[in-house]
């Protein structure tokens, strides 16, 4: 039977299939293309149903957030969760950051697994410091956050006392489902979520390094406490206002999120009835 | 372990050997304990390894201790033990609180015990305790420019406080 390929028309690759039908037909359709079947105006309508436009700045963020390498770096019990993460069990490589790197210079996230010792904290930041503009920090359980149970002489209060954290988890120690939803909520922020971003709660616009968007001096006192400055670069890498403030859109269905909607729409279908125009099988 | 009088008996022979080496005796919680004058510490160590019918061989630990505010303040424990026999006995050395920013002050024994490196470097980071003759006598946990002797009983505990939301009216700076 011949598919009905109007109906697809207007859709978006990101609009989720409503029916099993609809995904049966999607899948026909790509069949078909890469058979090279598809040719005119069915083929002008498929390129325009599967291509997505953005910015250059968006899918860059969007790359990123998906790629977050953490160092392989860990300080105490902390890491035991953190080192289980990657484990099948919990698997963060389906968010992109199962990938430790031996070396700072490759890493982009560095999580605090555990308390940092006031004689661990210069090796800390010293490994901050090599890491490479993007970075971000995790402070992974009370102890890095808060210093935790051991409020004593050996022990920094709080690992933001010597380096700025993007997202603290709570915890002793926090489960691996934990430790990923912090990954998740860093994801928000790379993908450019404005109130995330601890450059503009430290107040600390500009300080990205190699970005020097005004001279020495020039900054005016009234910024601190007020909006940013004109020319001021706000998040990483982020290039307006504009487009920090516009909703972001998750570009691409999980597999969870793909069966699930996959399930909805068989759910909704009526189980008696005449079967859909669309054919399941060519000899239907 | 040396009963009571076998203890009597240790402190007995180092005495006529070093005059005044061995100050007293006593058991705490099961445990032999010889109390050792801090200027002859080297004797009293030397003469328990060396000596046949002792031979106390292993040197299983040196620690440093704080009796605040008993008086002498501080005090250096050597758990000696003789593997062959499994004995243990403990050598308790006593030392006076010099005051005015002064530290204690005894002999290092590492040319005895090899193992006492590491742990009086332990001792003296964590109490101050000055051992002469030690051969690299840094701190060997806390940070080599970290001042003050941290578990000292007069050190303060360092952390900071904890704000509730119980207790926040009652930290001044922290609401307004």
């Amino acid at each position: 039977m011949e598919v009905e390929r109007t109906k697809l028309r207007g859709l978006s690759p990101l609009d989720r299939p409503r029916s099993p039908a609809e995904l049966r037909v999607r899948q026909l359709r790509a069949r078909d293309m890469l058979r090279g079947d598809l040719e005119g105006a069915d083929l002008d309508e498929y390129v325009e149903s599967r291509v997505l436009t953005t910015t250059l700045e968006r899918a860059q963020s969007w790359a990123r957030g998906n790629s977050l390498f953490p160092a392989t770096f860990g300080l105490a019990c902390c890491a035991i969760e953190m080192m289980s993460m990657v484990s099948a069990r919990y698997d963060t490589s389906r968010f992109g950051a199962e990938v430790f790197r031996a070396s700072p210079r490759q890493a982009d996230m560095l999580i605090l697994s555990g308390r940092v010792s006031i004689k661990m904290a210069p090796v800390v930041r010293r490994i901050y410091d090599q890491m490479l503009e993007p970075k971000w920090v995790l402070s992974m359980g009370a102890c890095s956050s808060s210093g935790g149970m051991f409020a004593n002489y050996a022990v920094v209060q709080g690992a933001d006392k010597f380096l700025p954290v993007d997202i603290h988890i709570p915890g002793c120690p926090p489960r691996p489902e934990a430790l990923i939803y912090g990954i998740l909520k860093l994801q928000r922020k790379v993908f450019g979520d404005p109130d995330l971003g601890w450059r503009e709660r430290y107040r600390a616009g500009g300080t990205e390094e190699g970005r020097r968007p005004w001279k020495a001096g020039a900054l005016p006192v009234e910024r601190v406490g007020s909006a940013p400055a004109a020319g001021i670069v706000t998040g990483h890498g982020q290039p307006g206002a504009a487009q920090l403030d516009a909703p972001v859109g998750h570009p691409q269905l999980t597999g969870h999120e793909a069966r699930d909607a996959y399930e909805e729409a068989e759910e909704d279908e009526p189980a008696a009835g005449p079967r859909p125009a669309v054919g399941w099988r060519d000899d239907a | 372990m040396p009963d009571a009088p076998g203890l009597e008996l240790i402190a007995h022979e180092i005495n006529s050997r070093h005059e005044g080496a061995i100050v007293g005796t006593a058991f705490e919680h099961g445990q032999a304990v010889l109390l050792a004058d801090p200027g002859l510490i080297r004797e009293t160590l030397g003469f328990l390894r060396d000596e046949p019918a002792h031979a106390y061989r292993f040197l299983a630990s040196v620690h440093g201790a704080d009796y605040l505010p008993a008086a002498p303040r501080f005090a250096v424990h050597y758990e000696l033990l003789n593997m062959p026999r499994v004995e243990r006995l403990r050598v308790k050395a006593l030392l006076a609180d010099p005051g005015d920013d002064g530290l204690p002050e005894l002999d290092s024994v590492v040319d005895l015990f090899p193992t006492a490196d590491f742990q009086e470097r332990e001792a003296h980071d964590f109490f101050g305790i000055v051992f002469r003759g030690h051969p690299d006598l840094r701190r060997i946990l806390m940070p080599e420019d970290y001042v003050g002797w941290p578990q000292r009983r007069d050190f303060p505990i360092g952390g900071e406080p904890v704000i509730f939301t119980a207790t926040e009216d009652t930290v001044p700076g922290w609401t307004r």
